[in-house]
């Protein structure tokens, strides 16, 4: 009679159990970029360890997908490599707010046989390149930068991505801004209608194309540049100095950014102004609504991103990514308060 | 009764299987037009014959990726097919015993290789030799418009082989299978009439024929749908060019390129028509495969019953 009476408080303690255990392990979902895929990942790993009631799970679907799903509400939080457009956000059925999570810069690639010394660029010659206006090597606007560098007087062979991308998106963005006349012809999207060129297929298809093509010029992620050993070239910054990219230079360009950041965080730091600073650079945001419907999420999620903007932020620099500079996680901290938990 | 029962049911459960091949096949369709909706309403017929691709514009046009898609398919075929039948007429005719099983098993090795691993070693093999050869092309050819442009390496030419290698193990496969069902009455006629080896072979390869086009055929549909080792090669560029060394770009390689990053509805929704564009053509091509073969099959027909009148007139 006890056994029996044993077994069913115990059976009415475990669908309490249950209850309990569902109410209180969150599961979140989200999607979009892939450029920042492996540092959500070691977060959501490393945050897990220590909150193991939160599952969080991120899909790398690419920057225009996780802004559709966001919009759609078919995942809790976006992420993308382009801020969105107004009538992104008003086409959403709420305020979707946008937070930067870490820094991407974009890199000029080259090949020229027998030219070893590390060759200079500023936006304008870029911008023309690009634009098929540049297509000699030993062009003079390039001589002009490389003192003492012998050019070739081969053509110039432009290679660039195929494939939609927030790589092409921060490039042409940087290209916009220092020329009228790139802006017009071209302008600034994840794909573009390229005037020259080749397209390859990620960064992996770009430096492929580069290192097999003599003469040819390519973009890729400063990441993969790095991963990969690829030398790069420096690029003049609007202060006139010739930076090349790092960790440093790309958190350099940030803080800039951070001294006039709007309150909805949707800034473009490409040719920011200021010393050091390194002029092809930009945030990765991640997508929220301001009053999301699952309180519980939002509380989880809210929770997580404080964690990913402190103590995460140390994860940055082992895998390559330029951290966020204070000045940018104080205003975000801040903003976070924004979201409705309750 | 139970017997004529059972029938029913199985003839009722394979009809309903066959039934959903059909529905399938409308929903996609149906499916296609409605998400394209946008795209179809905006630029109407004008999407098929437009060569403008701006993503920033919002001006979209489908005509470089239809013309790269078929042009790339019949280079490809045309390389492809000679090569494939050659396999298939040394393995069933000629092949010593010995060699026949090691490759038939190396010709379907090459069907299983994934495409994303020939087009990285298109990238890392094929473009560098095809590049050697565009810069060894003489410049007297190279004023031709087929042979125009600067000798990038990918491009049209790279994307017509890779292609043509993926395609060989299907249409040789299918190609042996059809020569093996050859009636082997029809081979020993032949050397009874004193045919050689070759006379006999072109006898089977002629008795063969409607399926011998099936096979080059389902290459040929194999070509039109290939996206990732073309890709990876063509040099993506939406420009409608003869030459055969200029980057040109495919339907499929446009839509795996761009699906993902594109946020603006009349975008997504113009990649989308580039579906149904492959869509509408692969049924197109497989509906005249179809009635080529069927008028092969007619015309076989009354060829057999005309020429013997006509020997005999002959004679």
């Amino acid at each position: 009679m006890r056994a029996v009476r044993a077994a069913g408080a115990a059976l009415g303690g475990i669908t309490m159990l249950g209850a309990v255990v569902a109410a209180q392990t969150v599961q979140i979902n989200g999607a979009g970029a892939t450029f920042p895929t492996p540092i959500y990942s070691k977060w959501i790993d490393e945050y897990a360890k220590a909150r193991p009631n939160v599952r969080i799970n991120y899909q790398s679907v690419g920057s225009g997908a996780g802004i559709q799903q966001v919009s759609k509400q078919t995942v809790f939080f976006g992420a993308s490599d382009m801020p969105m457009t107004k009538e992104q956000m008003q086409a959403a059925p709420g305020t979707l707010l946008h937070f930067p999570t870490v820094l991407g810069a974009v890199v000029p690639i080259y090949n020229i046989p027998n030219v070893t010394a590390e060759l200079k660029f500023n936006g304008q010659v870029l911008a023309d390149i690009y634009l098929g206006k540049i297509t000699k090597w030993n062009d003079a606007a390039l001589a002009k930068l490389n003192p003492g560098v012998t050019l070739p007087s081969t053509d110039i062979t432009v290679v660039h991505r195929s494939d939609g991308s927030g790589t092409t998106y921060i490039w042409v963005d940087y290209l916009s801004k220092i020329s009228p006349e790139f802006m017009k012809r071209v302008g600034v999207n994840s794909s573009v209608n390229w005037p020259a060129g080749v397209g390859g297929k990620g960064n992996e298809g770009v430096s492929g194309l580069v290192r097999q093509t003599p003469g040819s010029i390519g973009y890729v992620e400063l990441i993969y540049a790095l991963q990969t050993k690829i030398s790069y070239g420096p690029v003049m910054n609007m202060a006139g100095e010739l930076v090349k990219a790092s960790v440093q230079s790309v958190t350099a360009a940030a803080a800039e950014g951070a001294a006039k950041m709007p309150a909805d965080f949707r800034i473009s730091i490409t040719n920011a102004p200021g010393k050091g600073a390194y002029p092809i650079a930009s945030f990765t945001w991640l997508l929220m609504y301001e009053s999301p419907k699952d309180k519980a999420q939002a509380k989880a999620m809210v929770d997580f991103m404080k964690w990913a903007l402190s103590d995460g932020q140390k994860y940055c620099a082992g895998l390559g990514y330029a951290p966020l500079p204070d000045a940018v996680i104080k205003l975000e901290q801040a903003a976070l308060g924004r979201i409705k938990t309750s | 009764m139970t017997l004529r029962s059972r029938d029913l049911g199985f003839r009722a459960g394979t009809g309903v299987f066959a039934l959903a091949l059909l529905l399938i096949v409308c929903a996609i369709g149906f499916e296609l037009v409605r998400q394209s909706l946008d795209s179809i309403q905006r630029f109407g017929l004008a999407f098929w014959r437009t060569e403008l691709w701006d993503p920033v514009a919002g001006e979209f046009g489908a005509l470089p990726f239809i013309w790269g898609t078929l042009y790339s398919s019949v280079v490809a075929l045309m390389i492809a097919t000679p090569i494939a039948l050659g396999i298939a007429v040394f393995v069933s005719e000629l092949c010593p015993a010995a060699l026949r099983q090691p490759l038939v098993f190396l010709t379907e090795l090459l069907a299983a290789i994934p495409s994303i691993v020939y087009g990285l070693w298109g990238i890392f093999v094929l473009v560098p030799a095809i590049r050697s050869v565009e810069v060894a092309t003489p410049e007297a050819l190279r004023q031709l418009p087929l042979f125009s442009g600067p000798p990038l390496g990918v491009g049209m030419l790279s994307a017509a082989v890779i292609l043509a290698i993926m395609v060989i193990p299907f249409t040789s496969s299918v190609s042996r299978e059809v020569l093996k069902s050859v009636p082997a009455a029809q081979r020993e006629g032949a050397y009874a009439l004193g045919a050689t080896r070759f006379e006999a072979i072109r006898a089977a390869l002629y008795y063969a024929r409607t399926g011998i086009v099936g096979a080059v055929m389902l290459g040929f549909g194999r070509a039109l749908g290939e996206t990732m080792a073309v890709t990876m090669v063509i040099g993506n560029n939406p420009k409608v060019s003869m030459s055969l060394f200029a980057p040109q770009y495919t339907m499929a390689a446009v839509i795996a390129n761009e699906f993902t990053e594109a946020a603006d509805p009349l975008y997504l929704s113009a990649l989308v028509e580039i579906g149904l564009v492959l869509f509408i053509i692969t049924l197109l091509v497989n509906s005249l495969s179809r009635l080529l073969i069927w008028s092969m099959a007619r015309s076989g027909i009354a060829a057999m019953t005309a020429e013997p009148p006509a020997r005999v007139a002959a004679a």
